[in-house]
């Protein structure tokens, strides 16, 4: 698709359908893409894409809720910090429902020990604004919220804020993508790329996808004729034979991306193995605060040690976020597990696998 | 949370934005995008703008926002992070 393409008509959705058609009778077999981000699978969900495509193209709700990959020994670090006098937590919203092994943040602790932000600048003016206590942040997120982290961390170092510090749980995108085909699953056949974490790391990131793994990866925003436009592109790919990388957003995301916050990123942050709820150790999967500012990162500030790995007993998340399983496989799925009260995280997130087949409905998986 | 919304920068000193979508008004950095200036489109997410966008694209996004907010009143979930 040339450039100019992003600004889809209704005739377009037409098109697009009829693309997926013809591309489902020449392959003849079951086409299944991942939509690596929560929010993709939120919109898809929301404007019944799944309703309108054939049968033979299955969408799997790959692992791209930051919160629901967020391993419980992370939530677990965060109650001990939050159990000191002088620490108070700031963190996004969805993190306080998120349950580690003694609870969550929201259950565990009073209020004004834990204060929600919208933005990571908003911890900078806690900071400020409570000299007398220890601000921890709660960076999570993918590639999307790793820059302002960045930011946080150079301002704090420039401005000598010194009651700031971060629990670094941020997350990469493609490594995981790669864990996924390299691990047990082989059923991917293409993948519905990530609009806004694409505007940071730029088309090219999924390159590697592509040309080592051969899977088609097509990047689109999240409006619905965006996505049958993506979903579009990947399914004649297919039925061509060819693994190809495309986008479907030139408005917004280029092929280099966002140099200035990689740039960032990379003075602050530095790549490290991770551990990912449900899909275990990834390499390279994951950013941590730089050695040199190390006064910044919680873990060392306090002292503290990593607890032990351990999953919620039950919780399929893994196989769910793997595509291995549709979330309502899961013995736990609506009975005791519900967005109310959460056993696993894929629940919890609004943007979570689970959860979001819960609130929009199993018959339309 | 990868959500990021389109907005008009309608103020800007230093890298400290105000910015406009259908009438929404909030603060956002644009220490990501140097040369940012005001009148620019630029998609901001959790408080920090990560591109700009052209017009055409932005009105097509806030015209879904409008019919969707209409039609599911009590989802704002959806990008409540910025
Ligand atoms: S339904 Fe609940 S317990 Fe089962 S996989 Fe999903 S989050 Fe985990």
């Amino acid at each position: 698709m040339g450039p100019g393409r992003d600004h889809i008509s209704l005739a377009d959705i037409g098109q697009a359908l009829r693309q997926i058609r013809s591309a489902c009778c020449r392959i003849q077999r079951p086409i299944r893409i991942m939509e690596v981000c929560g929010t993709h699978t939120v919109a898809i969900y929301r404007h019944g894409i799944r309703q309108m495509l054939p049968k033979e193209v299955q969408l799997i709700s790959g692992p791209g809720c930051p919160v629901c990959v967020t391993e419980d020994a992370y939530i677990d670090l965060a109650l001990e910090l939050a159990s000191k006098t002088d620490v108070l937590i700031a963190t996004y919203g969805d993190m306080v429902r998120v349950p580690g092994r003694g609870g969550s943040l929201e259950r565990c602790q009073p209020a004004g020990k834990v204060q929600v932000v919208l933005s990571a600048d908003d911890v900078l003016a806690l900071a400020r604004s409570n000299p007398d206590r220890i601000v921890v942040f709660l960076a999570v997120g993918f590639e999307t919220t790793a820059p302002a982290t960045a930011v946080i961390l150079q301002e704090a170092i420039e401005s000598d804020i010194q009651n700031l510090c971060i629990l670094c749980g941020h997350k990469l995108v493609v490594p995981a993508m790669k864990a996924l085909i390299d691990g047990r699953n082989t059923l991917i056949d293409g993948f519905l790329c990530p609009g806004h974490v694409s505007v940071i790391i730029g088309s090219n990131a999924f390159r590697q996808i592509v040309d080592v793994y051969q899977r088609p990866c097509v990047v689109a925003g999240f409006e619905p004729l965006q996505i049958m436009a993506g979903l579009a592109e990947i399914c004649t790919m297919l039925a061509e034979g060819r693994a190809g990388l495309g986008s479907v957003y030139r408005a917004a995301v280029t092929p280099d991306g966002n140099i200035h916050a990689q740039q960032l990123m990379a003075r602050y942050l530095q790549v490290v193995p991770a551990r990912w709820r449900g899909l275990g150790l990834i390499p390279q999967s994951g950013l941590a605060i730089r050695a040199e500012f190390g006064r910044f990162d919680a873990v060392q500030r306090f002292g503290l040690a990593w607890p032990d790995h351990r999953e919620s007993p039950g919780c399929r998340c893994g196989e769910v976020l793997s595509g291995l399983i549709w979330p309502d496989q899961c013995p736990l799925f609506g009975d005791p597990c519900t967005p109310q009260s959460p056993i696993g995280p894929c629940m919890v997130s609004s943007e979570g696998s689970c959860a979001a087949l819960y609130k929009y409905g199993r018959h339309v998986r | 949370m990868c959500l990021a919304i389109p907005a008009r920068i309608i103020s800007l000193e230093g890298d400290r934005a105000v910015v406009d979508a259908l009438g929404n008004r909030w603060r956002a950095r644009t220490t990501l995008l140097p040369d940012a200036k005001v009148g620019d489109i630029v998609l901001v997410h959790a408080g920090f703008a990560i591109c700009e966008v052209d017009p055409q694209e932005a009105a097509q996004t806030w015209e879904l926002f409008g019919r969707m907010f209409q039609s599911e009143p009590a989802t704002g979930d959806l990008g409540h992070q910025g």
